[in-house]
């Protein structure tokens, strides 16, 4: 068959299918609305699949490319393409999608067309960011993206949702400005906006710093990094359950995927040079942020917390500058995406029932949910890195990895098993075990098949991964090679002052 | 000489066709009825349809001159007057049912405004200083008596005073500086006084001075900082069809006569106004930015995000290339395709006996109209300059051409304030989403508004999706008239 356009499919697709919906919403019933967004999120999930069957793993080279001439004023072009890095996070991408469907099948009652289509055209927006090789494009695709997320957390959220919502706009438009200075001084640099010719964009290390900065502020902030991590609490506790399972599972590895796809390629000098900055504010996300998520009150919060210490070891993954980091890093990535997603949906699962999300209010779930219990339980020990899972696999490879720099990192690193055991198992302790005190804890129902269906796909991943993590090192394996022969061997061919 | 004469007329056919055109609607106004006032419509509606059909009939592949060199045709002359046409005539579509709900739908306004009209071609296509006053009089005297136009509304009396007393003073000063300029150059054509300037560098006291005064008039007539105290009082007191009409075409009349004197004329002292443009550049993107946020009434937050917007449009003249002048072009016009929107959209929520005027008039507009929230939030993400929009282009290009000036720090300082001012837009599009109505029933518009509104914010987005055409357009437009 001929994939040749695939991509073009995989972004648009859901795009136009989610906007299709969005003018019909008037005219669909909740159920029609539904059905029909649960087919097209299927649709546009099918259609990346060839991505993974038909894509050539052995290579380097960027596959599926596709090439047109978009603003020739500017020599932006409408370039798509993708190697093993981009391909792991676009399935992923799909996919959730149709998780956070079905997983809101409940969950919403107001307008939910408009909710369904929300997430439709992010997905392909997302994809769109994952596969653009060019500067532009991919610029367009990250700040489209925000709006029907800033919507969904504005529309559906909790009750300080607007406060939440605003912050988190901003602190993305923030970095991500900084990120166009950044591409237009490159672009002035090289005359073009291909992320190729940046790569050997031959930056003297001043400006190399400079560049690094600026994207710097972009994606620490997705990703989120401490310091700049403020917002994202606050956004998943007041995003809708859809909302936060899109937010940790897919949007913040774009921070991490932009990291490997811009900054780190295009200012390899400055990456190593500032090595030392990175690593410290990713050991600081680890400890720092796992103490912060034990003492915390609300469940959501504790994940969101927890989230952002787990990508600290994708930071620190990628900055250790070794193969088993960077694979790790991966590795950890996409099973944080499974993980937080399931984390997320039984939080969603419980606060759906009870409508809180404080743990105080909660305990002895299990004497009346046993099978949600079990699921939710498995997930908490998979978040804190319980051996044959994946969360295990990603932690335990970026630990190592540290251990070849430097003892002290990985010391500090592997401390957090520690305190992500803590927070998560205290969690369920106060949750779902202890005597039932809550008169309406004794109401509840077990989770319906459509929950049990969707959490038993989540724990299927998490185990395969766990068991066997080569699957996703196989798709990254030659990119990764590649990736760190450019930075470790990178020559610079002149150097260059800062002015244009 | 009489051969001569026959082609300077041909070139001003635009201008004599709306002059004549103009008065032969003051005229029929005099015997029709008012509830036939839909024939002056019409009439002014052909006037533009026309002078389109004369601009676009031989549109200028070169620049030519008329009268002995008064008058300038070349492509940025042509280029913004249809744009012009283009704004006048949505003017005029938006503002028909919201004049005629204040008894304000008369003659005199279409006469007005086609005059107005005039004068802006006539800066527009002015090469001599004197031409370019004498455009800029004929445009400001017509604006301030349209914001009178409702004399019995102390406000719209109070805001046009106001802005006839500073706008005089402002002529004043632009008139006191060509005078300074002709006296140190002995000429008022804007091409010799550029050569002259060229071959003999003369006093430069004298040309600074002029030029202080020069530029003080034009961001005058721009709205920069710091002459832009009348912007907002005359955006809140006139009524909102003519603050539309105010705050959108002439400002691309004004941002031509800027490019005539400082790209064109004063070319040589770029390093004199370059300085001057940049401190008041980066003083409207602050001051337009941050005092925004503070406003209540949304009429006064649009002049502020325009004194903002004028802040990135002087910051592409600033740039001082031939890029940057493009990018102030792209920029001024997508800023009045934005501007038109955003006032249309107020128009059509009041009524006879409500006048939307305050940000939380917004409250609630998803759920009371779906379709105008949509073209709300448009506008709102376009002047914010998110992609994909064309108002995300306009800052790109804006930003690029600084950066390739060298100005780093202040690239990422406008960056900054951009981030500032997608704060007070975001709170239009949380209230419009995020909030219960205040005010209930439906919004309703004529049929051809409510289809000319919508291709209107939808070209928004599809520019902003294929810019290409439109970047190239003002590429060329710039790159034909200065080089």
């Amino acid at each position: 068959m001929n994939f040749t356009y695939i991509l073009s499919y995989s972004i648009w697709v859901p795009i136009i299918l989610g906007s299709i919906i969005l003018l019909l919403s008037s005219a669909m019933s909740d159920a029609q609305a539904k059905w029909v967004s649960l087919a097209s999120s299927v649709i546009a999930f099918l259609i990346t699949i060839p991505l993974y069957t038909a894509f050539d793993f052995s290579t380097t080279q960027f596959q599926f490319q596709e090439f047109f001439h978009w603003i020739p004023t500017f020599h932006i072009n409408y370039h798509l393409g993708v190697d093993g890095f981009a391909i792991p996070l676009i399935l992923l991408t799909s996919f959730t999608t149709v998780i956070v469907i079905i997983a809101s099948w409940r969950s919403v009652q107001d307008r939910v067309a408009q909710y369904m289509a929300a997430f439709l055209i992010m997905s392909g927006l997302m994809i769109g960011v994952f596969s653009s090789l060019d500067a532009m494009l991919y610029y367009i695709f990250w700040e489209a993206m925000l709006i029907p997320m800033f919507l969904v957390i504005g529309i559906w959220g909790g009750t300080n949702r607007i406060y939440a919502t605003i912050k988190f706009f901003l602190y993305t438009v923030l970095g991500s400005l900084l990120m166009l200075v950044a591409f237009i001084y490159l672009y002035l640099h090289t005359h073009s906006f291909e992320v190729i010719d940046y790569y050997n964009s031959g930056l003297g290390l001043y400006p190399q710093i400079f560049i690094f900065m600026a994207l710097f502020m972009a994606f620490a902030v997705k990703i989120p990094m401490w310091p700049l991590h403020t917002w994202l609490p606050d956004a998943h506790v007041e995003a809708p359950t859809g909302g936060s399972v899109i937010l940790a599972a897919v949007m913040l590895k774009l921070g991490a995927y932009s990291f490997i796809r811009f900054a780190m390629p295009i200012a390899p000098e400055a990456s190593i040079f500032l090595k030392n900055f990175m690593v410290t504010l990713s050991l600081i996300a680890i400890l720092y942020i796992a103490l912060i998520a034990i003492v915390q009150k609300d469940m959501k919060k504790l994940i969101a917390y927890s989230s952002i210490s787990h990508m600290g070891f994708v930071t620190l993954g990628l900055f250790m500058f070794n193969t088993i980091g960077i694979e790790g890093a991966y590795v950890q990535m996409i099973s944080h995406g499974f993980i937080s997603a399931a984390m997320f949906l039984c939080v969603g699962i419980l606060y759906d029932r009870l409508h809180t999300r404080q743990i105080a209010d909660y305990g002895g779930v299990i004497h009346v949910m046993p099978i949600f219990t079990a699921f939710a339980v498995f997930f908490s020990m998979a978040n804190c890195g319980l051996p044959g899972t994946s969360g295990f696999v990603g932690e335990f490879m970026v630990i190592m990895s540290a251990m070849q720099n430097n003892f002290w990192i990985a010391v500090i690193a592997a401390s957090s098993l520690i305190f992500g055991a803590a927070y998560s198992l205290w969690m369920v302790k106060r949750v779902f075990y202890g005597e039932l005190l809550n008169e309406k804890i004794k109401s509840l129902k077990d989770i319906s098949w459509r929950d049990f269906f969707i959490l038993s796909i989540l724990a299927i991943f998490i185990i395969t991964v766990g068991v066997y993590p080569k699957i996703i090192t196989d798709m990254t394996n030659a990119a990764t090679v590649q990736f760190l022969d450019h930075i470790l061997h990178f020559q610079p061919i002149t150097s260059l002052p800062l002015d244009v | 000489m009489n051969e001569l004469i026959q082609f300077d007329l041909s070139l001003i056919m635009p201008e004599i066709f709306v002059l004549s055109m103009a008065m032969v609607v003051l005229m029929t106004d005099l015997f029709i009825k008012p509830s036939s006032r839909w024939i002056i419509y019409s009439l002014s509606q052909l006037t533009l349809l026309g002078s389109t059909y004369l601009t676009g009939k031989d549109f200028a592949e070169e620049t030519q001159f008329a009268f002995s060199n008064m008058f300038v045709r070349d492509g940025l002359a042509d280029f913004l007057k249809m744009i012009s046409y283009l704004g006048i005539s949505l003017t005029f579509l938006y503002s028909r049912s919201y004049m005629k709900d204040r008894g304000l739908y008369r003659g005199e306004y279409f006469a007005l405004v086609l005059f107005a009209l005039l004068g802006m071609m006539i800066m527009i296509s002015s090469h001599n200083m004197l031409l370019v006053y004498m455009g800029l009089e004929l445009l400001s005297l017509c604006l301030y008596s349209i914001t009178a136009l409702d004399r019995d509304n102390q406000k719209a009396t109070e805001s046009a005073i106001k802005y006839f007393v500073l706008g005089a003073l402002a002529s004043g000063l632009l008139l006191y500086g060509m005078s300074m300029i002709y006296g140190a150059t002995s000429s008022l054509d804007i091409g010799i006084i550029s050569t002259t300037l060229f071959n003999h560098p003369t006093d430069h006291s004298i040309l600074v001075l002029g030029l202080v005064f020069v530029l003080a008039g034009l961001a005058f007539k721009l709205g920069a900082v710091p002459f832009q105290m009348w912007v907002p009082d005359v955006y809140e007191g006139a009524p909102s069809s003519i603050a539309m009409l105010i705050s959108s075409v002439p400002k691309l009349a004004a941002f031509a006569i800027t490019i005539r004197l400082l790209a064109d004329g004063l070319q040589s002292m770029i390093i004199d106004w370059k300085e001057m443009l940049l401190i008041m550049a980066v003083l409207s993107i602050s001051i337009g930015n941050i005092t925004a946020i503070a406003q209540k009434n949304i009429k006064r937050m649009y002049a502020y995000s325009t004194i903002s917007h004028i802040g990135f449009i002087l910051f592409g003249v600033m740039s001082g290339s031939l890029n940057g002048y493009a990018s102030s072009l792209f920029y001024v016009a997508s800023y009045m395709l934005m501007t038109l929107v955003s006032f249309a959209i107020l128009m059509i929520m009041s009524n006879k006996n409500f006048e939307c005027e305050l940000i939380e008039d917004f409250k609630g507009l998803n759920k009371r109209s779906p379709w105008y929230a949509f073209l709300m939030l448009i506008v709102m993400l376009s002047m914010a300059g998110i992609p994909p929009t064309i108002g995300f282009y306009a800052k790109f290009m804006v930003l690029q051409a600084a950066l390739e000036a060298g100005f780093v720090g202040f690239v990422i300082y406008a960056v900054m304030m951009v981030l500032v001012g997608m704060f007070y837009y975001l709170r239009i599009v949380k209230l419009m989403y995020f909030d219960e109505p205040k005010v209930k029933g439906k919004i309703e518009a004529s049929l051809d508004v409510q289809w000319v509104l919508s291709l209107n914010a939808l070209s928004l987005l599809i520019i902003g999706l294929v810019p290409y055409t439109f970047m190239e357009a003002t590429t060329q437009a710039i790159s034909l008239s200065l080089n």
